[in-house]
């Protein structure tokens, strides 16, 4: 996957997670957390969501890297499968 | 119509999931109820057969008013059915004419249209379907919310009637408060190992380890778990543990957690999952929005280190837990770095006194040093 596709997929499971957020003002390097009133539930949502589209398992100890979306961006080039079945 | 917490007045019946003649037993889903908190689904709180279908679904119906009646199986008699849920809290006796006659001709409401609403805060009983079949469309309840006045919406509702609970709350309530800082660096340590054996699904949040531990906690004091109802504390054997959850876009639900006094954390975890889920898809049942018998809060999240809380009346206590702060703490005679939450009591001083308060949190803090065992 390139990083376009990996922000759709990144932004996609996002507005499931949070319906109500503001995408179109989405802020790259701003914390996810402020600017889309997620929670830890919801977060916890996202890290399920992604799980299920891409296939990767995040440890919990990661979790920080995926705080904004540019760095998630950043951790699935690196960590997320070639390829999904 | 039940009363689904202390600062309902009104509710508004979108739709019956029974017919007449139907049988139906305790704990039943019966109805689906419109409050300024979203959908509700209503139980039933008897066993028996639907007799009539009194109120047509778009009415707003004050509390107390009967919904329909109910006879038991092999008899003829027509009985108040939903009224035994709120029948302890709001006798029928001293319910309010109905306010709202005229709707019977009113339509009927697309689950789609219905979510529009409540997402633009357009009150439904006031709609009207504008196609021949009789049902209100997305399309109408977009109409309708162009010509509503921002004032009115649904939110400034749930803030008053949220304002009305706690209005009563602070003037019959004497409130107490306590706090004790707790080290949690072990339990913080625990659950992070216990995740790493988790698939992500199954993962625990801090929060249900929390909620454990008051639900354990509170086998020792009793008297902070239960409701002040005509003049004294009726104690209640099971915890059901209610859960402040922030909706989006402002507003807020406390439902309960039934009998966590027997859920163990990762059952706790899976039954605080769902209820967050239906809180903001407006799918609770009646009876998680009135059973709590205690409330836990927790504005970590928020970034604030103490929470002071206020009772939701008719219980008698509020637990309060703030954000995860690493602080220095003096701990086998060396400063060191710990993990340390602010957890308050407050509490209602006709139920309890500070020393029992007190004795409570301290004994959340001995759990949560072996959550291993909890």
């Amino acid at each position: 996957m390139n990083r376009d596709e990996l922000r759709r997929a990144l932004l996609e499971t996002l507005s499931d997670v949070a319906p109500e957020g503001d995408f179109d003002r989405l802020a790259p390097e701003r914390p996810l957390r402020d600017q889309l009133d997620i929670d830890s539930y919801d977060f916890l949502q996202w890290m399920v969501a992604l799980h299920e589209r891409l296939g990767i398992d995040i440890p919990e100890t990661d979790y920080p890297r995926l705080a904004t979306l540019n760095s998630a961006i950043e951790y699935l080039a690196v960590h997320a499968p070639a390829s999904r079945p | 119509m039940p009363s689904l917490g202390a600062d309902m007045e009104a509710g508004t019946l979108v739709e019956w999931l029974v017919k007449p003649g139907q049988k139906v037993k305790r704990g039943d889903v019966v109805a689906v109820v419109e409050t300024q908190k979203g959908a509700v689904e209503v139980e039933i709180w008897e066993d028996g057969v639907v007799d009539a279908l009194v109120i047509e679904p778009g009415t707003l119906v004050p509390v107390g008013e009967v919904l329909a009646t109910l006879h038991s199986e092999g008899m003829a008699a027509a009985s108040p059915a939903t009224q035994p849920t709120s029948a302890p809290r709001t006798p029928a006796a001293s319910a309010p004419p109905t306010a709202a006659a005229a709707s019977a001709e009113r339509g009927r409401i697309s689950p789609a249209a219905r979510r529009r609403a409540q997402e633009l805060g357009v009150d439904i009983s006031k709609l009207a379907p504008s196609s021949a079949d009789g049902i209100i469309s997305i399309a109408d309840v977009e109409q309708a919310a162009h010509q509503i006045a921002p004032a009115v919406n649904k939110q400034a509702a749930m803030r008053q009637a949220i304002g009305a609970a706690m209005a009563k709350s602070k003037r019959e309530i004497p409130h107490y408060y306590l706090g004790n800082s707790i080290d949690v660096t072990h339990a913080l340590g625990w659950l992070a190992q216990e995740n790493t054996k988790r698939s992500v699904k199954e993962r625990i949040l801090f929060a249900a380890v929390l909620l454990r531990a008051v639900a354990v906690a509170l086998k020792e004091t009793p008297e902070l778990n239960g409701l002040w109802i005509d003049q004294q504390f009726r104690p209640s054997t099971a915890v059901h543990l209610g859960v402040g959850i922030a909706l989006r876009g402002g507003g807020l639900v406390a439902p309960a957690i039934h009998d966590a006094q027997d859920k163990g954390v990762p059952e706790i975890m899976s039954t605080l999952a769902d209820l967050v889920q239906r809180s903001r898809s407006g799918g609770l049942r009646s009876s998680e929005l009135t059973d709590a018998t205690i409330t836990v809060t927790n504005l970590g999240e928020q970034g604030v280190e103490t929470v002071y809380g206020v009772i939701y009346p008719p219980q008698v206590a509020l637990v309060g837990f703030g954000r995860m702060v690493e602080r220095p703490w003096v701990r086998d005679d060396a400063v060191q770095i710990r993990s340390i939450v602010q957890a308050t009591l407050c509490a209602d001083h006709r139920a309890s006194v500070g020393h029992r308060g007190a004795l409570f949190l301290t004994a959340l803090e001995r759990l949560l040093q072996q959550p291993e065992r909890l």
